[in-house]
C-alpha cells in the first residue's frame, strides 16, 4: 500500500504528521510479534529492562554469597554452599561484571534511552527499528553467554572484571579455561550490542526532533543518554581490539600480552582503562540527566542552567579520555605519566562538582514535593557526592599508593556506582512508571522501600571506607589468614556491613511487590500526572504503537515550570502560544 | 514495512541513513585505530619485527591494494548512478565491487596459505600475531561489505531504496581506507 | 524509496545535463588514476629508500602518501568535501583520540625502560631475537 509519509520533512514544518494507527497497529499482533520479536522502541525498553534487573538480581545474589563469606569465612551459606576460594574469585568477577555491563548500561542507557528518546522528542519510534531489534536480541545472547559460562567446567571467569593477563590469558593461572573465553564473547557481544543501539541513539536525537525542537529544547536526560552512547562508541574500540587479542591468547596461544614473546601484559591495562574510565561517565552521564529531570518537575522550577549542565557534561565527557591511568598508578607505569594522570583526574571532579552545583541551585527557592522519585534524585546527589570526594584520594597518585586495591577503592565506587545503578534507576523506574503502565505505584511503600535501601546502604559501605583505610586489601577470600586484619573491631566492620547487605536485600521485596501490585491495582495515572512539561507526558499512559495520535511540535525548551505569566505552574513543550 | 517517522525526518539536513553510518565509521576508526596503534608500539619498540615482516608477499599485498583502490573506483561510480536514479546500472558497478572484494579475499587466501605453510603462523610470534588479527579484521569487514553490497544490488536494481548505494559505499571506502593504512604497516619491512 | 530523498544532503547534483555527469565520472577518475600513481611511489619509494639508506624516504613515501591517498578518498569518494563540516571534524576527533591513546601507552608499552623502571623480558626477547637473526645471516631475506 502507498503509503504517504515517505518523503523527507523538513525541520520547520508546521503541520502535524500522523503517528499512530496508520499503516500499523490495526492489526491483531500474535503474543511473539508483539513481546518477543517486537520493533516498537517501547518494547524493547521494556525487554531490556526486565533482562537487566533479572542480571541486577543475579549480580546481587552474587554479593549476598560473597559478602556471607567475608562476614562467616569457611561457614554454609545459605542459598549457596560453602564457598571456595575459586569460587569467590567468580563470585566478585561476574558480580562486577554483571552490575557494569548487564545491569547499568541496559537499565540506564538502553531502556530508558529506548523509552524516552522517542517520547520525549515527539515521534513515534527510534530510526532504525529492526536494527533496535536485533541490538536487543544480541545484547540477550551476550547474557546467555555469560550465564553459560557459570556452568561449564572449572566454572566462571574469576580474574577480577578488569581480567588482567596473564592470570586472564593463562589458563594454568586461572584454572578456567573454558570459563574465561566465554566470559570475554559475552563481554564483546555486550559491546557490539550497545554500539548498535548507541548509532540508533545518536541518529535519533540528531534527525527526529519534532519540528521546532532545537538541540538546545531537547531535556537533559536525552543530551546525557546520547552524549553517553557517543562516549561508549569513541572508547570502546581499543578494548573490543583488546579482547580480540585477550582471546586468541587464551585459546589459540597467540602472545599480545606474553612478554616472553614479544607481547606486554600492561598494553591489556591501558586498553582496558582507556574504555573502563569513559565507561564510568557513559553510566554516570544518564544517571544524572535522571535526576535533573526529576528534580525540575517536583521543585516546580527550571534547571538552574540548562547550558551549564550542558558544558559540564561535554567537558567531563572530553577530559574523561585523559584520566585512565589512575586506575594503574601501581601497576608499573612510568611515573612521569602518573605526574600527568593526577592533573587530569583532580581536573575532573570540577565539571562533576559544578553539576551537583547547578542541581542545588536548581532546588534553592523551589516548591519541593518530596515524592518517591524525588527522593531518590535527592538520595543520588548525596550519596554521589561522598563517592566523589573520596575519589580525591585515588586520583591523587601519592595517596592511592596506599589505596590502592584497598577496600577504601571499593568503598568508593560502591558510593558512585550504587547511586549510578541502583539509586537513579529506582528514580526513573518510579517517576516513568506510570507512563509505561498507566498506573502509579504506591507512595507510602515507596517510601518504605527508600528509606529501607538507602540506610543500609550506607551501612554497608562506610564501614567497607574503614577497613580499606586500616589495610584490607580487595579480592581476599578470608581475612582470617591475615592475623593482623582479624581483629575484633575488623571482624565486626565486615560484619556489620554484611548484616546491612542482608537488611538492603530485604526491604527490595517490598519494592518487588510494589512493582507488581501497582501494575494491577494501582491508581490509573493518566496522562501527565507529576503535571511535567516534557513531550513523553502528552502522550497515553501507557502510548500506543506510534506514540502520539498527532506528533506534537515543540515550542520552547523542557523547563519552563512556575513561569510569572501563566496561571498554571507547568507549560508543556507541544503547548502553542 | 513502512518506516518510521523519525527514520524521514531529518533535522541535521543529512539524511538519517547517512548520519548513522558516520557515527558507525566514527567507532570503527577506534577499533582499528585501538588495534593498529598497539601494533604500532610494538612495532617501534622491538626492531627484530622487521625482520619477521620481510617474510610478508609485499607483491601480492600490493596488488591487493591495487584491487581495493579500484573496487573503491567502482563503489564511488554506484553511487554516481544511483544519485541519478539508474539503479540497474548502479547495481552492476556494485557487482564490480564485489568482484574487487571476491578477488582481495582470494589473493589473501593464498597468501596466508603459503605464509602458513611456511610456519609463519599466527602463534609464532607477536608480529604475526599482530599481522593476522589485523589483515584477519580487516578481511571480515571486507566478507561483511561484500555480503551487504549483494543484498543492496539486489534492491537496486530494481530502482528501491537507492540511497543505500552510497551509504554500503561509504563503508566500502572505509574498508579501503583501513587497508591503505595496513599496507605500508604490516608489508613494508624496514 | 527513490534518490530523491538524498537530494537534501547533496543539493549539488539537482537537476544536471549529460555534460555536468561528463565532468564528474571525470573527476572521479582522475582521482583513481591520481590514487594508483601514488600506489606506485608508495611501493617503489620505500624499495628505493632501502637501496640508498634513506629511513626517511621510506617513511615519507609509504606512510606519507598513504595519508595523502586516504585524504583522496575521503574527500572525493566519501565526498566529506561538501559535507556538512562538523562530520568531518567528528571522524577526525576520534582519529585524534586514537593519537591520545598512543602518546598515553607507548611510554609503558613501546618503551622498555622509563624512570626507576626496566622491562626485563622484553628487553631479553628483542636481544635474543636480534642475535638469531644476524647469526641466521641473509638466508632470511629469500621470502618471495
Amino acid at each position: 500500500m502507498a503509503t504517504p509519509h515517505e518523503h523527507a520533512h523538513p525541520p520547520d514544518e508546521h503541520g502535524h504528521d500522523h503517528g499512530a494507527g496508520h499503516d500499523h497497529g490495526h492489526h491483531p499482533q500474535s503474543f511473539w510479534s508483539k513481546y518477543v520479536f517486537s520493533i516498537d522502541h517501547k518494547m524493547i525498553a521494556m525487554q531490556y529492562m526486565f533482562t537487566g534487573l533479572a542480571m541486577g538480581i543475579i549480580g546481587a545474589y552474587f554479593s549476598y554469597v560473597f559478602r556471607m563469606q567475608l562476614a562467616y569465612p569457611g561457614h554454609h551459606v545459605p542459598g549457596y554452599g560453602v564457598v571456595s576460594a575459586a569460587e569467590y574469585n567468580m563470585l566478585v568477577t561476574n558480580h562486577g561484571t554483571v552490575m557494569i555491563f548487564w545491569l547499568a548500561m541496559p537499565v540506564l542507557i538502553a531502556a530508558f534511552g529506548n523509552y524516552l528518546i522517542p517520547l520525549m522528542l515527539g515521534c513515534d519510534d527510534m530510526v532504525f527499528p529492526r536494527l533496535n531489534r536485533l541490538s536487543y536480541q544480541i545484547f540477550l545472547l551476550s547474557a546467555l553467554v555469560l550465564i553459560y559460562s557459570w556452568f561449564v567446567q572449572g566454572g566462571g571467569f574469576g580474574g577480577a572484571w578488569t581480567a588482567y593477563p596473564p592470570l586472564s590469558a593463562k589458563s594454568q593461572y586461572n584454572l578456567t579455561p573454558a570459563g574465561s573465553s566465554l566470559w570475554v564473547v559475552a563481554v564483546a557481544l555486550e559491546f557490539v550490542a550497545f554500539l548498535i543501539g548507541g548509532i540508533n541513539f545518536v541518529t535519533t536525537a540528531m534527525n527526529s526532533r519534532a519540528p521546532g525542537m532545537k538541540m538546545f529544547d531537547m531535556p537533559i536526560v536525552i543530551w546525557m543518554i546520547v552524549l553517553a552512547s557517543m562516549l561508549f562508541m569513541g572508547s570502546v574500540g581499543p578494548l573490543v581490539a583488546g579482547a580480540v587479542m585477550l582471546l586468541f591468547d587464551q585459546t589459540i596461544g597467540t602472545s599480545f600480552y606474553d612478554p616472553v614473546h614479544g607481547g606486554d601484559p600492561i598494553l591489556w591495562q591501558h586498553l582496558f582503562w582507556f574504555f573502563g574510565h569513559p565507561e564510568v561517565y557513559v553510566v554516570l552521564l544518564p544517571a544524572t540527566g535522571i535526576v535533573a529531570e526529576i528534580i525540575t518537575v517536583f521543585s516546580r522550577k527550571k534547571l538552574f542552567a540548562y547550558k551549564t549542565v550542558l558544558y559540564t557534561a561535554f567537558g567531563t565527557g572530553v577530559l574523561s579520555f585523559f584520566v585512565w591511568a589512575h586506575h594503574q598508578f601501581i601497576a608499573g607505569i612510568d611515573p612521569r605519566m602518573a605526574n600527568v594522570f593526577t592533573a587530569t583526574t583532580v581536573l575532573i571532579s570540577i565539571p562533576i562538582a559544578e553539576m551537583m552545583f547547578v542541581f542545588v541551585a536548581t532546588l534553592y527557592g523551589g516548591s519541593i514535593r518530596l515524592t518517591v522519585p524525588m527522593l531518590w534524585a535527592l538520595a543520588f546527589i548525596a550519596e554521589f557526592m561522598i563517592g566523589g570526594v573520596t575519589g580525591i584520594f585515588l586520583g591523587s597518585s601519592g595517596s592511592d599508593i596506599y589505596f590502592h586495591d584497598t577496600y577504601f577503592v571499593l568503598a568508593h565506587f560502591h558510593f558512585t556506582f550504587v547511586p549510578i545503578a541502583f539509586i537513579s534507576v529506582m528514580a526513573g523506574i518510579s517517576y516513568w512508571y506510570p507512563k509505561m503502565f498507566g498506573r502509579m505505584l504506591n507512595e507510602t511503600l515507596g517510601k518504605i522501600h527508600f528509606w529501607g535501601t538507602i540506610i543500609p546502604f550506607n551501612g554497608i559501605f562506610i564501614p567497607l571506607f574503614l577497613t580499606g583505610m586500616a589495610g584490607d586489601h580487595r579480592r581476599i577470600y578470608n581475612y582470617n589468614n591475615f592475623p593482623e586484619l582479624a581483629t575484633e573491631h575488623m571482624v565486626h566492620l565486615r560484619e556489620f556491613a554484611t548484616v546491612s547487605l542482608l537488611v538492603l536485600l530485604a526491604f527490595q521485596v517490598v519494592f518487588i511487590i510494589n512493582f507488581f501490585v501497582s501494575l494491577k491495582s494501582g491508581k490509573v495515572a493518566g496522562n501527565n500526572p507529576w503535571n511535567a512539561n516534557t513531550l513523553e507526558w502528552q502522550a497515553p499512559s501507557p502510548p500506543p504503537h506510534g506514540n502520539f495520535a498527532e506528533l506534537p511540535n515543540c515550542y520552547r525548551g523542557p523547563y519552563e515550570y512556575s513561569s510569572p505569566n501563566r496561571e498554571k505552574d507547568y507549560w508543556p513543550q507541544n503547548e502553542s502560544v | 514495512m513502512a518506516k518510521p517517522i523519525a527514520t524521514l525526518r531529518s533535522a541535521t539536513n543529512i539524511p538519517t541513513g547517512r548520519l548513522a553510518v558516520w557515527w558507525l565509521l566514527a567507532s570503527e576508526i577506534v577499533i582499528f585505530g585501538g588495534l593498529l596503534a598497539s601494533y604500532i608500539m610494538h612495532r617501534l619498540g622491538h626492531p627484530e619485527f622487521g625482520d619477521y615482516a620481510s617474510h610478508t608477499n609485499t607483491l601480492l599485498g600490493g596488488i591487493n591494494t591495487f584491487v581495493l583502490l579500484t573496487s573503491s573506483y567502482f563503489a564511488v561510480r554506484a553511487h554516481f548512478e544511483a544519485e541519478h536514479g539508474r539503479g540497474a546500472t548502479a547495481a552492476k558497478w556494485l557487482y564490480a565491487t564485489i568482484g574487487g572484494a571476491v578477488a582481495f579475499l582470494c589473493i589473501k587466501s593464498y597468501e596466508w596459505t603459503h605464509e602458513i605453510s611456511e610456519g609463519f603462523t599466527i602463534t609464532k610470534n607477536a608480529f604475526w600475531s599482530f599481522y593476522y588479527i589485523a589483515a584477519g579484521l580487516h578481511g571480515l569487514h571486507v566478507i561483511g561489505g561484500a555480503l551487504i553490497m549483494f543484498i543492496v544490488a539486489q534492491d537496486a536494481k530494481k530502482n528501491r531504496e537507492l540511497q543505500r548505494v552510497e551509504l554500503v559505499g561509504l563503508y566500502w571506502h572505509f574498508v579501503d581506507v583501513v587497508w591503505i593504512f595496513l599496507f605500508p604497516l604490516l608489508y613494508i619491512a624496514k | 524509496m527513490a534518490a530523491g530523498t538524498k537530494q537534501a544532503g547533496h543539493g549539488a547534483h539537482a537537476g544536471h545535463g549529460e555534460h555536468d555527469e561528463a565532468a564528474h565520472i571525470r573527476l572521479y577518475t582522475k582521482v583513481y588514476i591520481t590514487l594508483l600513481v601514488l600506489f606506485l611511489v608508495s611501493v617503489t619509494g620505500p624499495v628505493i629508500g632501502d637501496m640508498v639508506g634513506s629511513k626517511a624516504l621510506v617513511l615519507i613515501t609509504a606512510f606519507g602518501i598513504a595519508v595523502v591517498k586516504a585524504y583522496l578518498v575521503c574527500a572525493h569518494f566519501m565526498h566529506l568535501n561538501i559535507e556538512k563540516r562538523y562530520i568531518g571534524y567528528l571522524l577526525i576527533t576520534t582519529v585524534v583520540f586514537m593519537g591520545l591513546f598512543y602518546a598515553g601507552v607507548a611510554p609503558d608499552v613501546m618503551e622498555h625502560h622509563g624512570r626507576n623502571w626496566v622491562n626485563v623480558a622484553a628487553q631479553n626477547e628483542v636481544e635474543r631475537a636480534l642475535k638469531a637473526h644476524s647469526e641466521h645471516g641473509e638466508g632470511e631475506h629469500s621470502a618471495h
